[in-house]
């Protein structure tokens, strides 16, 4: 039977890790996933998971861990934010051109300078094309029930990827929310036997990892890398279908909110749309009709669904929580105008730059964005295209 | 060999085949050549035992020639070389001299 529990995000993705037992962990600490990885731990000292438990100097050095530990046949993972992250990023790559699907918790938070440690995604959308698969989360019942998917996904033998599983530092991390827990062995069971693809442990089948591949031949292992990723979505969905039946929750590739007859909406990554969902009822209430987007699956992203949902839209605003530092659009809005771009009758595109920093987005601000939206879908013409909000000026 | 088409690359380039760099012949990343010098050898074995590729031969327990197919040039072989009464027998030269 599933428990009801009022847990933290960071408790839950630990719990998720607990559950799923597996045989090698490495990790540095980092706010805000450091209590992650502090409960995490707590399991490996009291005996309630198997994992041996490596600890290192660094992130850089976390994530090689993990390379050579999921190389050597192990089910791996790690939990990091913002300058872990980044500190990461060499190794990300190798992972993911190396094919090992190793899980991480990431803890979305501002990347420095100036120094902040609270929630924003700048660390995940660095990270957005660096191979790896993204899963977004709302709250912290969306970051437990990715990890536990995020396993299934990448170890299939189909996909071989690293996946990382994303949540908002702090608003998520550190809030506690009422959820639901499955039973240790339906999470077993759901995830699984891990099952490896060339152990370098396997010495009656010697292999060699990481070997120097020139021009003649780089570009077919790229090409063969974006194959693979082509296939991620409908594993996605179908181990979503899977993990209905021992949850009855329900997961897409993104969520959709009074959508369907929407004329405007919003685009929205993680905690903030919860908050845009309650100001969309009060719109509806005054008889306009407003909607949402919340992407789940982020990398790969899924444009041609993306785009079959929102093109029926007057206008949509994509808020972003990470910026591109008026050099760009913020990266949400840039994969949401690739998904519309096809259609010869799309919607008006803007884009908001939100909550940096650990900024509050408040019911206010998107009031604010929805009635410049209503405005917009009324006249056809677009005001900005780009502008932070919730900033002093 | 025709070359590979992406779909037939290995997952993760990962190789399963033992022995396979011998397909890969390296000596064309060349810029110097080790040149030996057989009356400067005192068969100390150094530079096999130092290469970092298999550019060193041996045959019957004594210096053969180098197989240029797997030299990049990297002088190990040359450095480590102790001569005889200080003449030594790899000498590197610079190529197309």
């Amino acid at each position: 039977m599933p428990k009801i529990v009022a847990v933290t995000g960071n408790e839950a993705v630990a719990e998720a890790f607990r559950q799923v037992n597996p045989d090698v962990c490495a990790a540095y600490p980092i706010t805000p996933s450091t209590d992650l990885m502090q409960r995490f731990a707590s399991f490996v000292n009291n005996g309630k998971v198997k994992t041996e438990m490596i600890l290192v100097e660094s992130e850089h050095s976390a994530m090689s861990a993990c390379i050579g530990a999921s190389a050597a046949g192990g089910r791996v993972i790690t939990a990091t934010s913002s300058q872990g992250l980044a500190l990461m990023w060499e190794e990300l790559f190798i992972a993911s051109g190396t094919r090992l699907p190793i899980v991480l918790g990431l803890v979305n938070r501002a990347l420095s300078a100036p120094l902040n440690i609270h929630g924003d995604h700048s660390d995940g959308m660095g990270a957005r094309d660096c191979g790896w698969i993204q899963l977004w989360s709302e709250n912290g019942q969306e970051a437990y029930d990715n990890t536990i998917q995020a396993f299934r996904i990448a170890e299939h033998m189909d996909i071989r990827l690293p996946a990382m599983t994303c949540m908002d530092g702090f608003i998520i991390s550190h809030s506690i929310e009422r959820m639901e827990y499955l039973d240790d062995e339906a999470v077993k069971n759901f995830a699984g036997e891990f099952r490896t693809l060339n152990p370098l442990l396997d010495i009656e089948h010697p292999v060699s990892y990481g070997p120097l591949i020139l021009p003649d031949y780089y570009m077919e292992f790229r090409r063969a890398h974006a194959e693979v990723m082509s296939k991620v979505s409908k594993v996605v969905l179908s181990v979503a279908k899977d993990f209905e039946k021992i949850s009855g929750r329900k997961y897409g590739l993104f969520e959709t909110y009074r959508l369907e007859d929407a004329e405007i909406a919003f685009v929205i990554l993680n905690s903030a749309a919860g908050t845009s969902k309650d100001v969309i009822d009060e719109f509806r209430n005054k008889g306009i009709k407003a909607g949402l987007l919340k992407p789940r699956l982020y990398r790969p992203f899924p444009y041609e669904e993306v785009g079959e949902a929102l093109k029926h839209l007057k206008a949509v605003c994509v808020l972003d929580r990470a910026d591109a530092f008026g050099a760009s659009y913020g990266p949400l809005y840039i994969d949401i105008a690739a998904s519309l771009y096809p259609y010869k009758e799309r919607p008006l595109l803007i884009n908001k730059i939100y909550g940096l920093g650990g900024r509050d987005y408040l019911p206010e601000h998107a009031e604010l964005v929805l009635n410049e939206l209503a405005e917009t879908a009324k006249t056809g013409k677009v005001k900005t295209f780009k502008e932070y909000i919730g900033v002093r000026e | 060999m025709k070359p590979k088409g992406w779909k037939e690359v290995a997952p993760g380039a990962v190789i399963t085949e033992a022995g396979s760099a011998l397909k890969f012949k390296t000596g064309s990343w060349r810029a110097f050549k080790p040149k030996w010098i057989e009356e400067n050898c005192i068969q100390c074995m150094f530079c096999w035992i130092y290469c970092p590729d298999m550019a060193v031969k041996a045959k019957d327990g004594k210096r053969a020639e180098f197989d240029y197919d797997y030299c990049k040039g990297c002088g190990i072989c040359a450095l480590e070389c102790p001569g005889k009464k200080g003449n030594k027998a790899i000498v590197m030269e610079e190529e197309g001299k």
